[in-house]
């Protein structure tokens, strides 16, 4: 491609971008900080992983790096230097003049970030002339050669189209590709892979960190999952609160993880080589505003002593590059990455058949998703069915639980048939398989109280009524972990972890044999998703619960599944015990599935 | 994991959600718009304890200026019969709308959670209401009857304007019925009613209480032409749309007696379209209130 048109006068340096003491407060409440103190250098040709739990700041610091704030909150302190200049005292014109050009953003959503009625072609091309790179004629070929970059097609035909005629992996892609196209020195990606299949993101990933190096570019890439990190940063940070909690170089980060946050998170999160016990972090990230005096995470931390609620520690130097938040970092002993692993589910224990599914097909009017279908689930067993979005593994658990009515085949409850929906099933059957949702945020009626959601399949099943209805919904709470002091709130009120323990509450509370469980855990943060896992292992040990798991998440599978369904394009296409399909698959697609898992160990 | 904490932190982060009426009196239009309302209705509902005159009662001559506004076409003091002929409007107005709020949420509700063909054959017999103007329908009816009672005209008001109510209604339900929660209670086995009842409507509470403002606003407007065209219970008694009919020829000899009774449905019109607006707005921005 041709030189920019523009260089700037200055000459360039290539010591990529720093961060230095940055404070982000709000607006409305003076005092309270978003961020506090963020010191992190990226160096060029480096990726730099920022992970942190929903409502920890990361978000914020990486759009930082561009001068920019979300509205309500604002910049205090701090300065961010990038070629000897601080990009938060540049006036606005030149701030203008950098983002993009010089320091460039990719969005979590990037199909919001396309126009959905321009072409592709047309796209790129605005955006070059919008930077002024390139010649008219130039251009063109500039937009071919940076999708081939990302490893898209670039003829015409690609050029022509629309941004919704193409899957969320080449959007995400065109999206980097366009990132790129004005040779930024830095790149800062805000989970770009969330919400994409593991194979797309495997193959994002690895375009993502060939560019990063071959064009020197220093990048941040933020997210909440730290397998993904593992993979593809070479530096870590982890922040809580607000705070980076510890900073290291990948493998430092993992070997000898220092802070007891870093531990708690690397503890709650499954592997893909063995079963772990998976541990979640009690209570919950505290919002700005509500976090506790001295170390932040004292609350929660299992090795907290009174010293840490006094003052914040700094963060200490324990090694080369490698930087923790806390005070007892010497004390608290060595950590490993085989701590709380439990041996695999033995693939020839006897199994005493609950339901049984056998040549299952599931339509959509005439359209048919899912093919031939046949498996089995045992008492108190765990069956996985896992596949990429679009395999028929959340309309198999749909039609399952009664929730799709248009399937021909075979569903077997304790030899009897199941009704097509579930108008058209008996009440014990009901009661005795239930379903939990995807996503928390929807399956909980915004206007009934807490009592009111786990109450009421017990009135409608009879299990108990008025009084010691009450009485069985502060119970069951407590055995999610909730206190009775939500009995009287209304969903809004909960947390993503707390409403999705309510909808175990609920379908817990109808006392069934079998549980449905919808991507359960894919809205969750890390350490959310570890204590459910733990409590559902627990239910499932306690009452003998059976439970049909379906997921993307293949190390999620290893720790919780006895039995895994490989799904592809509605049929299945490996089936097993969890140890032998996962140790030795015998289909290339469970193999490249098993290829493109990220994993941390 | 221990019970205890985990229920403190609850307790500590969440702070309560503040419904929408709080949300909706941080909102200036809602505040004036409220207190515009109320005024009028205080007006019209008390007016007649405090009126100087009776509404029949002659006090002078013809579009004299004797009194605050002067005298009408008959020579009644027109402060007077402004305060006596609110009521009656608003009362049939107020009563109008909550009917159509009722029916219409109701058909609507029924139309998005029925869906297919319970959703295309009520959708298109509710275009086929919606297609009369609002007034043509009324004035079929009155002039068949003749002397029209207040509940006809409750009825008539009430049910021209529940079409209406009806599209917001089933575009508000659309969004609702296909969320998980309502799966839920499906997958539960939950009675279709009840789905539509326990579920569905109090999601519905805030847009339908904008709707119900703006359904207010039309029926006033309603109520009154109805009056100025002739149709009132009582042809005799003070009524602000007839009012502003009788005295209209006086319009330049004693303008107050035309003005004074459209500025006060003006007035009150403004007010609860303020008030409307107001809610509407919190909803918009409100989220999954």
């Amino acid at each position: 491609m041709s030189a920019p048109a523009q260089e700037p006068t200055t000459t360039r340096t290539t010591h990529g971008i720093a961060i230095e003491d940055l404070r982000i407060g709000l607006t409305s409440r003076p005092g309270v900080d978003v961020v506090d103190d963020i010191d992190l250098v990226l160096r060029p040709g480096e990726v730099v992983g920022l992970v942190g739990e929903s409502g920890s700041g990361k978000t914020t610091v990486g759009t930082a790096l561009l001068g920019y704030t979300r509205s309500g909150a604002a910049i205090e302190r701090g300065r961010i230097l990038y070629e000897d200049k601080d990009v938060l005292g540049l006036p606005w014109q030149q701030v203008r003049q950098l983002r993009g050009e010089e320091i460039a953003y990719v969005p979590q959503d990037p199909a919001a970030a396309l126009n959905p009625s321009i072409r592709i072609g047309r796209q790129i091309v605005e955006l070059m002339e919008l930077r002024g790179i390139g010649t008219a004629e130039s251009r063109l070929q500039g937009a071919r050669e940076g999708l081939a970059e990302v490893g898209l097609p670039n003829d015409d035909e690609f050029l022509r189209r629309y941004s919704h005629q193409l899957s969320g992996g080449q959007v995400q892609r065109v999206a980097l590709a366009m990132a790129f196209l004005p040779k930024p020195k830095v790149l800062v990606l805000d989970e770009p892979t969330t919400g994409l299949d593991v194979t797309t993101q495997g193959m994002v990933l690895k375009t993502m960190g060939e560019l990063c190096r071959t064009h020197g570019v220093a990048a941040l890439y933020v997210t909440h999952d730290l397998a993904v990190i593992a993979n593809i940063a070479d530096r870590v940070a982890v922040m809580y609160a607000g705070q980076v909690a510890e900073l290291a170089d990948r493998d430092t980060l993992f070997r000898h993880p220092s802070h007891p946050y870093t531990r708690a998170l690397l503890d709650s999160i499954p592997h893909l080589s063995q079963a772990r016990a998976l541990r979640g972090i009690p209570g919950r990230t505290p919002a700005p505003g509500a976090r506790p005096d001295g170390c932040r995470f004292n609350d929660r931390c299992n090795y907290a002593v009174d010293e840490c609620r006094q003052g914040v520690p700094e963060l200490r130097e324990v090694g080369p590059g490698h930087e923790v938040r806390c005070i007892r970092v010497g004390e608290i002993g060595s950590w490993d990455i085989s701590r709380g692993t439990v041996p695999d589910t033995d693939p020839n224990k006897p199994r005493d058949i609950i339901l049984s599914i056998e040549g299952l097909g599931v339509f959509y009017g005439h359209k048919q998703v899912v093919f031939d279908v046949s498996f089995d689930l045992g008492k108190s067993e765990v069956v996985a069915l896992v596949g990429e979005s679009g395999s028929g593994k959340t309309t198999i658990s749909r039609a399952v639980g009664g929730l799709h009515k248009e399937w021909t085949g075979t569903i077997a409850f304790e030899g009897n048939q199941l009704g097509h929906g579930s108008r058209k099933r008996s009440v014990s059957d009901r009661k005795r398989i239930q379903y939990i949702f995807q996503n928390p945020y929807l399956s909980l009626n915004p206007r009934l109280t807490i009592e009111q959601i786990v109450k009421r399949p017990m009135e409608l099943f009879g299990v108990a009524s008025g009084r010691k209805a009450t009485e069985r919904v502060v119970e069951l709470l407590d055995q999610v972990a909730l206190g009775p002091a939500v009995l009287k709130y209304q969903a809004s009120r909960l947390s993503g972890g707390e409403r999705q323990r309510v909808a175990i509450a609920r379908a817990l509370a109808a006392e069934p044999d079998v549980l449905v469980c919808d991507e359960i855990t894919s809205a969750l943060d890390v350490s959310v998703q570890g204590s459910i896992v733990e409590l559902l292992e627990s239910l499932r040990l306690s009452r003998g619960i059976s439970m049909l798991f379906v997921t993307h998440n293949l190390a999620l599978v290893r720790s919780i599944a006895a039995r895994v369904q490989i799904l592809n394009a509605g049929r299945v296409v490996e089936s097993g015990s969890v140890v032998e399909v996962m140790d030795s698959p015998k289909e290339d697609y469970t193999r490249r599935l098993l290829a493109n898992s990220p994993a941390i160990d | 994991m221990s019970t205890t904490a985990d229920a403190v932190s609850v307790a500590a982060a969440a702070p309560r959600t503040p419904s929408t009426f709080q949300k909706a009196l941080k909102q200036k239009r809602f505040v004036v718009g409220g207190v515009i309302t109320v005024l009028v209705a205080l007006f019209a509902v008390f007016g007649r304890f405090v009126a100087p005159h009776g509404q029949n009662e002659v006090v002078g001559t013809p579009y004299s200026s004797q009194g605050a506004l002067g005298t009408d076409y008959l020579g009644q003091d027109v402060l007077s019969r402004l305060m006596y002929g609110g009521t009656e409007i608003l009362v049939i107005a107020l009563l109008a709308t909550v009917l159509s709020t009722v029916v219409g949420t109701l058909i609507g509700v029924v139309a998005a959670y029925g869906g297919g063909w319970w959703d295309e054959v009520i959708m298109r017999l509710n275009d086929v209401m919606l297609a009369f103007p609002q007034i043509l329908l009324s004035l079929v009816v009155l002039t068949a009857v003749g002397q029209p009672r207040a509940w006809m005209l409750v009825v008539l008001v009430g049910l021209s304007n529940a079409p209406r109510t009806a599209r917001i209604a089933r575009g508000v339900a659309l969004g609702l019925v296909s969320r998980d929660f309502v799966h839920a209670a499906e997958a539960l086995g939950e009675k279709r009613s009840r789905v539509i009842v326990a579920e569905v409507l109090p999601n519905m509470n805030a847009p339908l209480l904008a709707e119900a403002g703006l359904r207010l606003t039309f029926s006033i407007a309603l109520v009154a032409a109805l009056g100025f065209l002739g149709f009132s219970t009582d042809p005799s008694a003070a009524n602000w749309g007839q009012m502003i009919q009788e005295n209209r020829l006086g319009l330049s000899t004693q303008t107050w007696s035309v003005l004074a009774p459209v500025l006060i449905i003006g007035l009150f019109t403004i007010g609860t379209n303020l008030t409307a607006d107001g809610i509407a707005q919190v909803t918009q921005r409100g989220g999954d209130d």
